[in-house]
């Protein structure tokens, strides 16, 4: 039977016909993508990485909420010139708590993985709360509501940790029970800041 | 077939209502976004109007709102036609079409409070992932009940087009959308780090090769025809580039990784696999070209052949463009730069929105059984969209190759050449540039919303009965 005979009887039954596709379509997945999932290597935690406290967990979800990443990306390449803007490129270890990834494809802004250490507190308060104050040709959105809103107004701290858990990072009962202390009286633009300083030191004492 | 046995086509009149509202929502946000790099302060303080929150607007409504609703109102059009039946549970695809147009509506509003998934395309939070998953269902039913009551053997080349999307995509949407909740507004992707990366790869090079490239490819071979009132050129061509299409697609996502922390074969799979996928997807290009080939003067008096034959032209600029830009030592430069915005923009804009534009020329007046209200505007329009995304892909890359090159660019002695903050300061002109495009190309639309709206004014009541089939034919 020749090719085009197969496919008049496939062409003919839409039983076939869905069959096939989701067979045909699969193959890629399954070669390419199922034996990353499972590829333990890149979900081992680089030795010095530790799943995210509480404060720069909040942090790092007002940083989705807002999209940061739709301007910045978290990955610096293995490029002479990258490194040199940059810092060490980045490994898959060094990602292994991060839910999801937050890689990004878009550099309005400069690289953001190595950006811990790189500014002072005070510097990230003033950026992000308007930017053109620092850098005055900036293109940067100023996000003014950061500094008036409490960090977890939500008291989700805790449900986010337990969650994250049963995930597998190792976070203790003491953690999550100190977590709500951790972050009370902190403003979402301190808990922000306090990710960006965490970033691309995993650990917090890399550099 | 039973006395007074009609199409539905209502629900693919609404549907199509309602892709023409996306689409001028969708772009009116990406033109705000577009004069937001350009005017950094025009979002006011507001959080809903800030560029991280509207761009999210912008890549759901475009794609989920106006992309989704235009390949439904197509689809169901085109699958009763083609097999000589009207729709399956038609009261299924009423629920359908409405329940995505809240879903897409309501998710678009949850993107503006903050709600965010924190994957490209895949934004939309948990609440609205099962909700998708459950309206995609009912589409896949209604579509594929259609197929199975068909009145005439085989089963057009459109239709494997639009079965594609429908079963791709629920595939990739499933995997891709595992996640744990915490709240109604929060969850935790069930992969993490590089193989979330991966995964969401997987799912995002793909929901723009089924969706915005499978998909549209079953409205063109649905449509191109009846527009050039000829047959598709090659029969033998189109099977082969259809399954080239679904098996060679599907392992192109991690050219969007090149160089990031994923492992070297995986790359190196996904630059030759993305390289393979030339081949089908100008096969298809050859494919309706030479359809419309000998119908070459009906362009002058049929703008919607025209909006179509242009769209071709784009999808095979994009589709080249794509594994050219795959390829790892022209990706150092383009990764991460506005070359990628220009290149998703001439397939956006060239190819989605032209097609589907060309599509509703030729659409509407049938379904509403009345002329189309005027072919000069729509000539105008046709000029406008031609102009704006001509703009936008040369702006996109002059401002994309300098990023890229002045990036990696560095002196004599090892340092760099350039800081960030200079070369951002750069992109002014382009930015600009890119705004005047998207005003050009919104104003084209709009155009084309009002012709479309007068055309309805005009409308008779039209019910189309499906053709008789001879005894024993089926
Ligand atoms: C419209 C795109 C855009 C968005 C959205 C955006 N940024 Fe930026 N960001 C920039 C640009 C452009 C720069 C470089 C100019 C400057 O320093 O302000 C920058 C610079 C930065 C810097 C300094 C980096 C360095 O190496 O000097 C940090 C930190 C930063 N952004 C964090 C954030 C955070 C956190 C968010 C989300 C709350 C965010 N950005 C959202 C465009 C953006
Ligand atoms: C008036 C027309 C349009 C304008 C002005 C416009 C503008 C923009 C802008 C400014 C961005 C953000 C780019 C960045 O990150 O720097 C964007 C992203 C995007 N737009 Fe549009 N857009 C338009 C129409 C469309 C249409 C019709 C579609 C799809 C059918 C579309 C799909 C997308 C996608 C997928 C992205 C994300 C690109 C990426 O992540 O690389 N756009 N658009």
């Amino acid at each position: 039977m020749n090719a085009v005979d197969l496919h008049r009887r496939l062409e003919r039954n839409s039983g076939w016909l869905i069959f096939g596709i989701l067979f045909v379509s699969a193959i890629g997945g399954l070669v390419q993508v199922l034996p990353s999932v499972l590829d333990d290597s890149l979900a081992t935690p680089a030795a010095d990485a530790k799943p995210y406290g509480p404060v720069e967990l909040t942090g790092r979800d007002i940083y989705i909420r807002e999209s940061c990443g739709v301007c910045h990306s978290q990955q610096v390449r293995p490029l002479l010139a990258e490194v040199r803007r940059y810092g060490p490129f980045s490994k898959a270890g060094e990602f292994a708590f991060d839910r999801p990834f937050l890689w990004g494809s878009k550099r309005t802004g400069p690289d953001l993985h190595r950006i811990g250490g790189r500014y002072s507190d005070v510097w990230h308060r003033l950026h992000l709360l308007d930017p053109r104050a620092v850098v005055p040709d900036s293109i940067m959105p100023a996000y003014p509501w950061l500094g008036e809103r409490a960090a977890d107004a939500e008291g989700a701290i805790q449900a986010k940790m337990r969650a994250l858990r049963r995930l597998g990072h190792p976070y203790t009962d003491a953690e999550i029970d100190a977590a709500p202390a951790a972050l009370e009286g902190l403003t979402e633009v301190d808990a922000l800041v306090a990710y960006l300083q965490g970033l691309g030191t995993p650990g917090g004492d890399a550099r | 077939m039973a006395a007074g046995e009609r199409y539905h086509d209502r629900v693919a009149g609404w549907l199509t209502g309602f892709a023409v509202l996306w689409s001028l929502l969708g772009m009116t946000a990406g033109v705000y976004i577009a004069a937001e790099l350009v005017w950094p302060t025009i979002d006011f303080g507001q959080e809903w109007l800030s560029y991280g929150r509207l761009r999210n607007l912008h890549t759901n409504a475009v794609i989920f709102g106006f992309g989704v609703s235009a390949l439904m109102a197509t689809a169901f059009y085109s699958v009763q036609r083609t097999c000589h039946a009207p729709l399956f549970a038609p009261g299924l695809a009423w629920f359908v079409a409405i329940a995505w147009q809240a879903g897409v509506l309501a998710g678009g509003v949850s993107l503006l409070a903050g709600w965010n998934g924190g994957k490209e395309y895949a934004e939309l939070e948990w609440p609205f992932d099962i909700a998708i998953a459950v309206v995609w269902v009912c589409f896949a039913v209604v579509f594929f009940g259609t197929i199975a009551r068909r009145r005439i053997q085989p089963i057009y080349v459109s239709n494997w087009f639009y079965g594609a999307l429908i079963i791709v995509i629920a595939m990739l949407h499933i995997v891709n959308s595992l996640a744990i909740p915490v709240t109604w507004s929060k969850s935790y992707s069930l992969f993490a780090g590089a193989q979330d990366a991966v995964v969401q790869w997987w799912y995002g090079h793909n929901a723009v090769g089924f969706l915005l490239t499978g998909g549209f490819l079953g409205m063109l071979y649905y449509f191109l025809p009846k527009h050039a009132d000829r047959p598709i050129w090659s029969y033998r061509l189109s099977i082969v580039a259809f399954w080239a299409f679904t098996y060679s697609y599907i392992w192109a996502g991690p050219h969007h990784l090149h160089y990031n922390a994923v492992p070297e074969w995986v790359q190196s799979l996904g630059m030759v696999m993305s390289l393979v996928l030339l081949a089908p997807s100008w096969a298809t290009m050859v494919n309706g070209v030479m359809t419309v080939a000998g119908a070459w003067e009906k362009l002058r008096t049929d703008p919607a052949l025209k909006f179509i034959v242009l769209s071709l032209a784009f999808y095979g600029l994009a589709t080249f463009e794509g594994p050219m830009m795959s390829i790892k030592s022209v990706n150092v430069v383009s990764h991460f730069t506005d070359w990628t915005v220009g290149h998703v923009h001439s397939g956006a804009l060239g190819w989605n929105a032209l097609i589907t534009f060309g599509t509703f020329y030729f659409l509407v007046p049938r379904l509403v059984g009345a002329e189309l209200y005027s072919t000069r505007l729509a000539n105008w329009h046709f000029w406008l969209a031609l102009a704006g995304v001509m703009l936008y892909v040369l702006a996109m890359w002059g401002a994309g190759v300098s990023q890229g090159l002045l990036w990696l660019s560095l002196d004599e002695i090892g340092e760099l050449s350039f800081s960030f903050k200079d070369i951002m300061a750069s992109m002014a002109p382009y930015y600009a540039l890119r705004l005047v495009a998207g005003v050009v190309f919104l104003s084209g639309a709009a155009l084309m919303a009002i012709n479309l709206w007068m055309t309805v004014q005009g409308r008779a009541v039209v019910r189309v009965a499906p053709p008789p089939v001879a005894e024993g034919a089926v």
